[in-house]
């Protein structure tokens, strides 16, 4: 019963939703309403106890003084003075002038951004030791990424300013982006709907379990 | 020591260091490069353009400041050219992250444009629960979002009066960096709910968007920086996103040159049989 | 050029935090470290507190509180939106998910995600088959002669390639012969994707960089 009761529970869910798209009648239409808005609610539930799961795990790390642990501690201090601020500041923890929004402003968001932007130097980096062009496909990898490079920025007009408009390397990349590239594309997204409509309905038939993890 | 070893074994922080310096420079000593909007960005602009004085717009601002620098200007310039319209604004936001940065932008550019909060515009703020919370507001947003960002009760604003769900927006808007967003709302809303919709998406989601451009799924997409700062050239207005492309100008031929000399040292050692 | 660095000290604890991040490029540093760390754990509690007072409290407290002190009619509803005392279902559920801190009773949290997996199947299944499938084939069928010579041979590319796309998808049988050679030219079309979504992720990347240093320059040292 351990995992017959949540595989009915998932099929039951999963074609109730399903007969929803196409049956717009509210006796079909409320408890899908309601299935929506309990799944939102235990998706929320989900990520407070990601948190908590991050507290407990890092907390244990520190008590163990595992290596390492001076900057987990950083971590579980972080997390705890959020959460305190954030929960006694109330329903406003994000006007204007709180401290909750000060942390948002100058940790968060900051750190978020500086994270990614050093993607754009590993891009680099890669784009001189990684990328070789050893055969045909490759070499129109390349072509094509230069093409459509060179083609985004402003400085690749200006080089083939001379040329006549259809050969310029903006609407040679136009041109790129409208048809081969989006051929490619919804080739791809044609049999990757194919994959999920049927990844979804093994789900839902209770073929695929995996999300049904752990020991009876 | 040949060109190719010395490329071979080259300490990957110069590369840094070069990057680091060609994006440096244009910023503080900018080029003005003349820009050229794309077929799409014209499309985007063309969609709001086309709008009847006064319509209700639906803007979902879904990203958070790690995408600040493509959208944020995105989204800048587009509730500039709805207020400009006179057009009724909501804003939904269904990424984690970005409730209050999307706030500050709504707010920001409110200030500027002399608009009311709760009268022309209101930031319903965020909602967990991605494409669940979609299929929602086509039930009703006044349901799915029962208070704004502020805590106000969305019943009690006049900008949300007779608001019903997709229905009784003429556009819905996609600002967007990646999940949940703009291939959601396609796949989730636009086919059951016929609402139109445009789309601002990072340049890493762009690509794979073009074939709901073609289809009409999309009427109009800005892709990155680069679209970001079209559509502000569209609107003669010289933005954050304009001022960056000398910047990414110097970045896209710095890499374009990294895989030519890369390849370069590759080639020459294959000729000289060196392992 | 004039530099007027800011005075406000939030700006400068963003950029010092900048400055952290940045440090990694030279090479790991308990600057870097102290900063990820912090990063992480900042980021996590304000997603919890985001959840908490937007959806928690704001669909699933308030709500609740009103069905049971009487001022709404009857405790339980069952209209669109309007749910009262059957909101007591998602909040056990998601109760229900903590029980895996519990290893006796962990499989209790099982229920939960059967909802959240069952919801979610339904909805993906019907919005790919509608958005990406449907859709995307009626939009492909489209008259390969449009008047125009340079439109025209723009329609038969973009058919030949995203026919010859699928068909390198289909694995049923060896790719020999016409299915090889037209799976041969659908690689093709597919490369020419990757480089151009490898130019536009390139544009992207370097986007976030320019972000930061339009910060550094502008926000922190104030160059005019």
């Amino acid at each position: 019963m351990k995992r017959e009761i949540p595989l009915f529970v998932t099929a039951a869910v999963g074609l109730f939703m399903i007969l929803s798209f196409f049956v717009p009648h509210q006796v079909v239409s409320v408890p899908a309403d309601f299935l929506q808005q309990c799944a939102i609610i235990v998706v929320a539930f989900g990520i407070v106890l990601g948190g908590a799961n991050l507290l407990r795990v890092n907390l244990e790390a520190v008590a163990r003084r595992e290596s390492g642990w001076p900057y987990k501690l950083v971590l579980v201090a972080g997390l705890i003075v959020t959460v305190v601020i954030g929960l006694v500041e109330g329903r406003d923890f994000q006007a204007t002038g709180t401290r909750s929004t000060w942390i948002y402003d100058q940790v968060y968001s900051s750190m978020t951004a500086a994270m990614f932007a050093l993607l754009a130097f590993y891009i680099a980096s890669a784009a001189f030791r990684a990328f070789r062009i050893r055969t045909v496909e490759a070499a129109l990898l390349a072509v094509a990424a230069f093409l459509v490079m060179m083609g985004r920025v402003p400085l690749g007009g200006v080089l083939t300013a001379g040329l006549p408009a259809p050969f310029r390397v903006e609407s040679v990349a136009q041109w790129i982006m409208d048809v081969p590239q989006n051929a490619a594309n919804r080739a791809i997204l044609i049999g990757a709907a194919l994959g999920v409509m049927a990844t979804g309905l093994r789900v839902i038939l209770g073929i695929e379990r995996s999300y049904l993890s752990g020991e009876d | 020591m040949s060109l190719a070893s010395s490329f071979e074994r080259l300490d990957r922080r110069w590369i840094f260091a070069i990057t680091g310096v060609l994006v440096l420079l244009p910023l503080l000593w900018p080029l003005n490069l003349p820009l050229e909007p794309s077929p799409p960005v014209r499309a985007y602009h063309a969609a709001i353009a086309a709008l009847p004085p006064g319509s209700r717009v639906l803007v979902s601002a879904d990203f958070d400041p790690a995408s600040r620098p493509e959208l944020e200007p995105m989204a800048r310039t587009t509730l500039r050219q709805l207020f400009e319209k006179d057009c009724k604004v909501v804003v939904v936001v269904l990424y984690q992250g970005g409730a209050r940065f999307v706030d500050e932008i709504v707010q920001d550019v409110a200030r500027e444009r002399r608009r009311r909060d709760g009268v022309d515009y209101v930031n319903l703020g965020y909602k967990a629960g991605d494409e669940a919370v979609m299929v929602l507001m086509g039930q009703s947003i006044p349901n799915t979002f029962p208070r704004d960002h502020r805590g106000r009760e969305v019943g009690t604003l006049p900008v949300m009066s007779g608001v019903q769900n997709y229905s009784s927006f003429a556009l819905l808007v996609s600002i967007s960096t990646g999940y949940p967003g703009t291939k959601e709302y396609v796949q989730q809303v636009q086919g059951r709910f016929h609402i139109p919709i445009i789309a601002g998406v990072t340049a890493v989601t762009a690509p794979t968007l073009y074939p709901y451009l073609q289809t009409g799924q999309l009427l109009g997409m800005l892709g990155g920086m680069a679209g970001a700062a079209e559509y502000e050239d569209l609107r003669y207005e010289r933005g954050m996103a304009s001022r960056g492309m000398d910047a990414q100008s110097l970045a896209h031929l710095f890499i374009a040159l990294c895989i030519v000399l890369g390849n370069l040292a590759q080639w020459e050692r294959r000729r000289k049989g060196t392992p | 050029m004039i530099l007027h660095p800011s005075h406000d000290p939030a700006v400068w604890v963003a950029a010092l935090l900048t400055l952290c991040i940045f440090s990694f490029l030279y090479r790991d540093n308990p600057f870097y470290r102290f900063a990820e760390h912090l990063f992480v754990g900042v980021s996590a509690g304000y997603y919890i507190v985001l959840n908490f007072w937007t959806v928690l409290v704001t669909n699933l407290w308030d709500p609740l509180a009103g069905a049971f002190d009487g001022r709404h009619g009857a405790p339980f509803a069952a209209r669109l939106g309007d749910y009262r005392g059957f909101l007591l279902l998602p909040a056990l559920l998601g109760l229900l998910l903590f029980s895996r801190f519990v290893g006796r009773i962990a499989w209790l949290a099982r229920w939960s995600l059967a909802v959240i997996i069952g919801v979610y199947a339904g909805l993906k299944t019907t919005g790919f088959a509608q958005g990406d499938f449907v859709a995307q084939v009626h939009g492909s069928i489209q008259p390969l002669w449009t008047g125009h010579w340079g439109t025209s041979l723009s329609a038969w590319v973009f058919t030949v390639g995203l026919v010859c796309s699928l068909l390198f998808f289909y694995f049923s049988r060896e790719h020999k012969g016409a299915l090889g050679a037209a799976s041969r030219l659908g690689v093709f079309f597919l490369m020419i994707s990757f480089g151009a979504g490898y130019g536009y992720t390139v544009m992207s990347r370097i986007s976030l960089l320019i972000g930061r240093f339009q910060f550094l320059l502008y926000d922190w040292l104030g160059f005019r």
